[in-house]
């Protein structure tokens, strides 16, 4: 058997490219990230007639040039891969156009198959296209392809099997007039040094000619310097020359030349009857588009998703959220059962690790419904619209037309997630623009981030809780806007930008195939990455909080405590019928029935299901059920279960001490004390830093720190409102300190697993550090200033939030206004400059 | 805008970011250079090439132009570098 072939997929964004590739490769698809660039690659397999191929889905691109990430990618692949075969997909409506990539594909050397795809979109526009003509002025196969329908992909296999075997293919010449005379010059220099080239001498020359950066950067890494020199000053003789005889560049007469050429192959092969030119999408556009329409249907638009898949999607979430218990029942039995006062490391660890999972899988309804819309929106055409509408605004801040669906994934209204958002800045073309997205999209009001609001504002500002309501809400969109301005002012500066140009594709109905597809496979993503980092990260936290671990005389004193009450336990079970249960052997197994039996009733649904627990329990242990649910008339076992209660009460009490003591003697502790010196400004003594610190690894559980830390003694029974408030009140909190809390979450570092999206999407270890420190030290100045001029200017906490709100605003709308300026002015700059002919 | 009109026929240059929404003209020259003139002679604005201006965004900018049978959308800043002559 040969050996496995390696084919390239290429052609320009929404050719039909990658509906193409699924209906090529089927399910067998590996996606990964090229090295040091953020394009994704994807690769996948198949078999025909015994010859197993592999497949690059190489990114979408109009050119070979060197300008964008994705041109130098495929550039490079094309280089140094060297595929057997390229398949060129082409969208048919839009031939001439594509063309342009085909040319250049062949004048490389490529062996090319180009598949002429959307037949059925160009037949209802009234082009007819001669297949065999087309082939034949090219010089190269062509297969009619309804990739959407997966027609034509065995011809395509055929094809591509029969140039496969083809090895010697001369590369595509053309004439490029007045420059044959420096392309030949060059070409001689080439091949006079004797270095193997990637490519033709001739496609060197040309490229080099067109002063292309990635092959004057090959040629300067193969060849000697001497000769390099040579090269560079005759390319820049040539420029010159060229310029002053036909007043062009080099590089626009050869995309002339080759555009004069593909004319002449359209008029041949391209028949097109009356103008049907995208009849239904212009009638939509213009409804959508109109300065009325537009912002109905966008705001409607952003709210479907909203309601679809955040609050629709965690209703979901109820009833999924109890598959994941029972997985996490089932993998407990797995583990060593708990002790009496502390559970083995083992037991503690696993349960930790499962929990840390489950609140991430909790999550995965919601990223299904939220990527299939999203698909949903990229495939129809809309989102392009979105971009085109929103642009304006969002440039003026160093955003993108394009940064509008990562920051309403984000969370406009009440709550998004910063993961989801941040993978879907993939799409921004603008470099520095898709950075800035990336930074501010953390600031939007995140899911997680609601419950230490609710809490703080049923604590503090039980009056003006609406008003806070809309200051926490709104505040967001403003922060992200301030903070992409300032950083695209300053860190990212040097960043690439691009020009907003885009196609607006015409509008397509999505196929349900395909959008399921990418919402499982975004989802997959989703769990894979994030996944193992936060199990990763979870067991370092949970080392921090168990380590160094209680001194011997206080660990002695709880068992000493465990001790009393289990002789409580003994003595008011002593001569009943249950006597042997309480022994030590048998006590600690009793308890641990008594909790899973309630566990799994509060589990279990409906009747039926409460029936069969009460059976699985009493069949495992009869004795334990007994006691556990004392049947009628027995006296015995009614007071043995009283005590029983009793017992379980004290010990839940002595395990929260325990924990609590712990927690203030760990490392995570020591941190939280340690940091009291800087936090004190902002009004954060060790517990509320703890519970900072810990709602890095998820946000959700900043609130359940809290909850450990304000234990509640045995006697009361009131809620973490009530107790937090009371123990920070009479420790001299104020609703001042809740403000000062609430903007430091609101601006706070994102959450680990966005942290680890922030390094798959810039591809740096170096910004995911950065997106760490910036919004920590940012938060923390505002939160000291506003606690400490605050508590200098006496303010209440409404007061202050006030004044930072339309501090904020104002900087806002100032930099708005200012920004137009400034924009006005680059674009007279633009115009004077460069001035070169085409 | 009659003042307009003559300035333009007595030979001032005319830019896609002037023309407005309806109107078709040619592509006459590009004033940009590097990866923008690459990117918008990829998506066909190409010299000779005749292009219609569809609409402008709700708030103005950017603007939606026709080429051949498809729409692209570009911003002000850069359809000022678009020289552009009348069509007669």
């Amino acid at each position: 058997m040969r050996q496995e072939a390696t084919i390239a997929l290429l052609g320009q964004q929404n050719a039909g490219k990658t509906t193409l590739f699924n209906a090529l490769t089927g399910a067998r698809q590996y996606v990964a990230n090229y090295p040091g660039v953020t394009v994704e690659k994807k690769s996948g397999r198949y078999s025909f007639n015994g010859q197993s191929t592999l497949v690059v889905d190489l990114p979408g691109t109009y050119s070979l040039t060197s300008f964008s990430p994705e041109e130098r990618v495929t550039q490079e692949f094309l280089l140094t891969q060297k595929p057997q075969v390229c398949v060129n997909v082409v969208d048919a409506a839009n031939l001439r156009r594509s063309l342009n990539l085909t040319m250049q594909l062949l004048e490389m050397g490529q062996n090319v198959v180009l598949a002429l795809n959307m037949l059925d979109v160009a037949t209802r526009r009234g082009i007819t296209i001669s297949v065999d003509q087309l082939s034949s002025r090219l010089g190269i196969p062509v297969v009619e392809t309804v990739g959407s329908k997966g027609q034509g992909c065995k011809n395509l296999k055929e094809e591509i099997s029969a140039v496969e075997q083809l090895t010697n293919s001369s590369a595509y010449e053309i004439d490029y007039g007045p420059l044959e005379g420096s392309i030949k010059d060059i070409e001689a220099m080439l091949v006079g040094t004797n270095v193997s080239l990637p490519a033709s001498s001739r496609w060197f020359a040309i490229k080099l000619l067109e002063q292309d950066q990635y092959a004057t950067q090959l040629i300067t890494k193969l060849c000697e310097a001497s000769v390099v020199t040579e090269l560079e000053q005759k390319v820049s003789e040539a420029n010159r020359c060229f310029f002053d005889q036909y007043g062009a560049d080099i590089s626009d007469h050869v995309i002339n030349v080759r555009n004069a050429i593909i004319r002449s192959i359209i008029s041949d092969a391209l028949t097109t009857k009356g103008t049907g030119r995208g009849s239904v999408s212009k009638k939509i556009d213009s409804v959508v588009l109109n300065r009325i329409g537009a912002p109905i249907f966008l705001i409607l638009t952003v709210y479907l998703i909203y309601q679809a898949s955040i609050v629709w999607g965690y209703e979901l979430t109820n009833y999924t959220w109890p598959y994941l218990a029972k997985t996490r029942e089932i993998l407990s039995g797995f583990l060593p059962a708990a002790g009496f006062i502390e559970d083995p490391y083992t037991r503690a660890l696993g349960l930790w690790l499962i929990d840390s999972a489950n609140t991430l899988l909790n999550y995965v309804p919601i990223f299904l419904i939220l990527f299939a819309l999203i698909a949903i929106l990229e495939d129809s055409g809309y989102m392009a619209r979105i971009a085109f509408i929103l642009d304006r605004i969002l440039n003026r801040f160093g955003l993108h037309g394009q940064s509008t669906l990562p920051l309403i994934l984000g969370g406009v209204f009440a709550g998004g997630c910063a993961v989801p958002a941040i993978m879907a800045t993939k799409g921004i073309p603008d470099n520095r623009a898709r950075m800035a997205t990336i930074f501010a999209v953390p600031f939007m009001n995140c899911l997680a981030k609601v419950p230490l609001y609710t809490l703080l504002l049923g604590i503090f500002f039980v009056e003006d809780k609406s008003l806070m309501t809309f200051y926490i809400s709104t505040m967001t969109v403003i922060f992200a806007l301030l903070v992409s301005k300032l950083l695209t002012k300053t860190v990212l500066k040097g960043q690439e930008t691009s020009p907003f140009v885009m196609e607006l594709p015409s509008y397509h109905v999505p196929t349900i195939g395909g959008v399921l597809r990418r919402s499982i496979e975004r989802t997959w993503v989703y769990i894979k990455k994030v996944g193992t980092i936060v199990v990763a990260v979870a067991v370092v936290v949970f080392t921090l909080l168990q380590f160094p671990g209680l001194p011997e005389d206080r660990m002695q004193h709880y068992e000493a405590q465990a001790v009393v009450a289990l002789d409580k336990f003994q003595s008011k079970v002593a001569g009943s019928a249950y006597e042997n249960l309480a022994s030590e052997a048998e006590v600690v197994g009793l308890v641990n029935f008594y909790n899973d039996y309630r566990r799994a009733k509060l589990n279990a649904k409906g009747a039926a299901a409460s029936r069969k627990v009460a059976k699985d329990f009493k069949a495992r242990n009869a004795e334990f059920y007994a006691v556990v649910k004392p049947p009628k008339g027995d006296k015995d076992a009614k007071a043995a279960s009283r005590a029983l209660r009793k017992l379980i009460k004290e010990r839940n009490s002595l395990r929260r001490d325990l924990k609590e003591e712990r927690l203030s003697s760990s490392l995570l502790g020591a941190i939280g004390r340690s940091m009291e010196p800087v936090t004190q400004y902002a009004g954060f003594d060790w517990k509320i830093n703890i519970a900072l610190l810990s709602s890095f690894a998820a946000r959700e559980s900043s609130v359940a720190t809290l909850g450990v830390l304000f234990q509640q003694s045995d006697s009361e029974n009131a809620s973490l409102e009530e107790r937090m408030g009371d123990e920070t009140k009479a420790g001299g909190a104020t609703a001042l300190l809740a403000v000062s809390m609430i903007l430091f979450f609101a601006l706070y570092p994102p959450c680990l697993a966005t942290t680890v999206m922030v390094r798959v999407q810039t591809g740096s270890y170096l910004w995911m550090v950065f997106s760490i420190l910036f919004p920590t030290f940012l938060g923390l100045t505002v939160s000291s200033i506003v606690f400490t001029a605050g508590t200098y200017f006496s303010l209440t906490g409404i007061e202050a939030m006030s004044i930072v709100y339309f501090a904020a605003l104002a900087l806002v709308i100032a930099i708005g206004l200012k920004s137009e300026r400034t924009n006005s002015g680059t674009l007279i700059n633009n115009r004077h400059s460069s001035e070169v002919s085409l | 805008m009659s003042d307009d009109r003559k300035q333009r026929s007595a030979g001032v240059a005319l830019f896609l970011n002037d023309v407005l929404p309806g109107q078709r003209v040619l592509v006459k020259k590009h004033h940009s250079a590097g990866a923008i003139r690459q990117r918008l002679m990829d998506l066909g604005l190409l010299a000779d090439t005749p292009v219609d201006v569809v609409r402008t965004a709700p708030l103005k900018d950017p603007i939606q132009i026709q080429l051949d049978t498809y729409n692209v959308a570009l911003r002000r800043a850069e359809a000022a570098t678009i020289e552009v002559v009348e069509i007669n």
